[in-house]
């Protein structure tokens, strides 16, 4: 049996040094067990690191070459403890297909991911054509997992809600978030390329992230208390979502595919929803009802300048 | 008046207007540090209200105060409801305020008509461009403009906007000059076609290679209404196919003609016929996407959709000497044909077919809805037999989600 020690949760670089040499040995995915390495100590330290060169690849086409530019990877240990063999010498051929694969499902929360992208990486040397087989029970579970994956990254550049705080005589921005996946280090270049002028934070359960303008720092995992109180801002946002909504047209079951409940604890307006559906039966019924009043102000008829030529001859 | 009370007047006045896209413009940030914002390419939606819809731009009218009087509208000059007007600068601050707490992705801006239509687009441009140059805001900006405007000021709010729009409001020019008899339809059309030019000169290179400057990067849409007026479906998708194709629309709207406050006495309301608008935007992805033309959806003499059955499927039973369709050997424009099956998996069946015949269990696995495909389709080790002539197809295809929804046991 090979045991292989990943260094974190998202040790890409590790799973792909393993799993190159594992195929060059001829290692057969049954006989591999894949673990991520408990972290050393609860508190972690607080970890500094440059994303600008990660951002410009978010998934890479580099699967035999070395790791561009990321700092915080470690090569993976050998399960005998020996330091790799440098990647480059082993060389496989694999459809980009699967090399797009690989990030997001790393990303995944599933124990199993590691396994199951071997699993398919080993296939893949006898079965040429497997990554178009969407109806395979593999490829089917590790097309799920990535469009989970892209789901839950969508679901937090659109779902986080920062509140403002002074901070140093600086405003800050600051929001708590529960992704689902492993996904915070990968979704930073978004809200560095949106807010890059803003200081902002990002807290959830697991890890952090603060941005100070010029370099984000991994923080690790918090709690929502330390969130600001709602402030004058987010009244005005509340307003506008009441008034935004139209009571004559509820479509519950589209509002919560696209917004499920799941999130509704960490967003302001979601507060707001029990008592807009309650009260949209009435508001509607009462302008049914409402007999037409004529206009309270002088009307004056409107009228319009003649056509410009330009349009009259539609000369276009 | 306070910013809050001029919100609720103007998000109110706002909220008929159907769009929210912040999809389709060219992929920006602020990575530069000046300046604030990005654009992803396929919009995001950062909340939704509960009548479904996407929350993604702050979509407000600059004022509801207006000249014309459109009796479908809840700002015509004829309703009683209250009125308001934002400052320019009370839109800036506003947008931008939002945009740092990531509410929403940009500024969907629109306006009633006051003193003049020049005067009006002027405004709102105003608000574009200083959101632009003097704040650096690189998110999205949909403007609606004013047919009636003048074409400068058209040109320079395709400068600031990532996407404009006119609404055509009816689909038929005898509904808009009884609906809306300020309104000039001639004049809509020519404004179309005005900014597909710039927009298409926007994207194409000179002959130097030089770029041009930028127009609108993410096209012009327009919205109808519909249910205030008599016009039948095939007219509503004619009228559509004929915008997509002449003025090369991004996105046609449908809005279902919904209860507003102190509505106009000669415009009876009614409830909002949303499985009507449901269908259309079914229809309209069927002439998009699926290489369907709009005389091939509606036939017959009611020009209506059926509303208990999606579009694809009742096509496919006036037509079942078509089927069932072999998913191993159709060419494409077949399977998009196929009910059930969706551009998504026509590309993964085409790429699996060429490793492997297709079977059932792969269908299963790659989600699609067996139940309604399995009729139409023929596999190793499926056929359909009698079951896609047997009459009551047409009964068990019926689509029962357009039953009326059942409220209070939501929450």
């Amino acid at each position: 049996m090979h045991n292989v020690y990943l260094q974190d949760e998202t040790d890409i670089e590790g799973w792909r040094a393993a799993a190159r040499r594992l195929v060059s040995q001829g290692v057969a995915p049954q006989d591999v067990d894949w673990y991520v390495r408990p972290a050393a100590d609860e508190a972690v330290q607080e970890d500094f690191l440059a994303m600008a060169n990660d951002a410009a690849n978010p998934a890479g086409d580099q699967f035999c070459v070395a790791a561009q530019g990321k700092a915080n990877i470690v090569p993976s240990a050998m399960p005998d403890g020996q330091q790799q063999p440098s990647g480059d010498s082993v060389r496989l051929m694999v459809p980009r297909q699967f090399v797009e694969l690989v990030r997001p499902v790393i990303l995944h929360r599933a124990p199993e991911r590691f396994g199951l992208l071997y699993r398919a990486l080993w296939r893949l040397q006898r079965e040429r054509g497997l990554m178009r087989l969407a109806g395979d029970p593999d490829i089917a579970r590790l097309n799920a997992m990535v469009k989970a994956v892209r789901r839950d990254m969508h679901k937090m550049t659109a779902f986080v809600r920062f509140r403002e705080a002074m901070v140093e005589g600086r405003p800050r921005y600051l929001a708590w978030f529960e992704p689902e996946h492993h996904i915070m280090a990968a979704i930073a270049p978004f809200f560095i390329g949106r807010f890059a002028a803003m200081d902002w934070t990002i807290m959830s359960p697991r890890m952090g992230m603060h941005w100070d303008g010029d370099m984000l720092h991994f923080l690790p995992g918090g709690k929502p208390e330390a969130l600001p109180a709602e402030d004058a801002g987010e009244a005005l946002w509340l307003s506008y979502y009441r008034h935004i909504f139209n009571p004559a047209r509820l479509k519950l079951k589209a509002m919560q595919k696209e917004m499920p409940k799941k999130y509704w604890h960490n967003l302001p307006e979601a507060e707001l929803i029990t008592a807009l559906i309650a009260d949209a039966g009435t508001r509607t019924q009462a302008m049914l009802e409402r007999a037409p009043e004529p206009p309270r102000r002088k009307v004056v008829g409107y009228r319009r300048k003649p056509r410009r030529p330009d349009i009259a001859s539609g000369n276009e | 008046m306070q910013v809050k009370q001029k919100l609720e007047i103007l998000a109110d006045a706002a909220k008929y207007d159907a769009s929210c896209a912040s999809s389709g413009t060219e992929r920006r940030d602020s990575r530069d540090g000046k300046g604030i914002g990005s654009t992803t390419g396929t919009g995001i939606c950062h909340s939704y209200a509960p009548d479904g819809r996407c929350i993604s731009l702050l979509k407000i009218l600059l004022t509801n105060f207006c000249l014309y009087d459109c009796v479908y509208c809840v700002n015509r000059v004829s309703s009683n409801v209250p009125r308001a007007r934002f400052s320019i600068d009370e839109v800036v601050q506003l947008t931008l305020a939002f945009y740092r707490r990531n509410y929403i992705e940009g500024l969907f801006l629109s306006s009633g008509i006051i003193q003049n239509p020049d005067y009006t687009m002027e405004q709102v441009v105003e608000v574009a461009r200083i959101l632009r140059e003097e704040h650096g805001f690189r998110g999205y900006i949909h403007l609606k403009t004013i047919p009636d405007a003048a074409p400068e000021l058209l040109a320079r709010a395709g400068r600031y906007a990532d996407r404009l729009s006119i609404n055509i409001e009816l689909p038929t020019a005898a509904s808009l000059s009884a609906l809306a008899p300020e309104k000039d339809g001639a004049a809509i059309r020519m404004s179309m076609a005005r900014l597909r030019e710039r927009i298409d000169a926007g994207k194409d290179k000179t002959a130097s290679g030089k770029r041009p400057p930028k127009f609108s990067p993410g096209g012009q849409s327009t919205q109808m209404i519909v249910g205030a007026d008599a016009t039948d479906d095939r007219t509503i998708l004619s009228a559509s196919a004929e915008l997509y194709g002449r003025y090369r629309l991004r996105r046609v709207y449908y809005s279902a003609f919904s209860p507003i406050p102190d509505a106009s006495p000669a415009l009876p309301l009614q409830s909002p016929p949303l499985a009507r608008e449901h269908r259309l935007y079914q229809a309209d992805w069927l002439m998009r996407f699926y290489g369907f033309e709009s005389h091939e959806i509606i036939t017959g003499e009611q020009g209506m959709l059926a509303l208990d059955m999606d579009p694809k499927t009742a096509w496919a039973l006036r037509n079942r000497a078509m089927f069932p369709v072999d998913l191993n050997r159709a060419p494409k424009s077949t399977l998009l044909r196929v009910p059930g099956l969706g551009v998504r998996n026509v590309q993964r069946i085409l790429a699996a077919r060429r490793v492997r015949a297709v079977r059932l269990d792969d269908l299963v696995r790659m989600h699609a809805p067996i139940n309604r495909m399995l009729p139409f389709i023929q596999l190793p080790d499926h056929h359909p037999g009698a079951t896609l002539d047997a009459a009551s197809l047409s009964a068990r295809l019926k689509d029962t989600r357009t039953a009326p929804q059942q409220l209070g046991l939501f929450m």
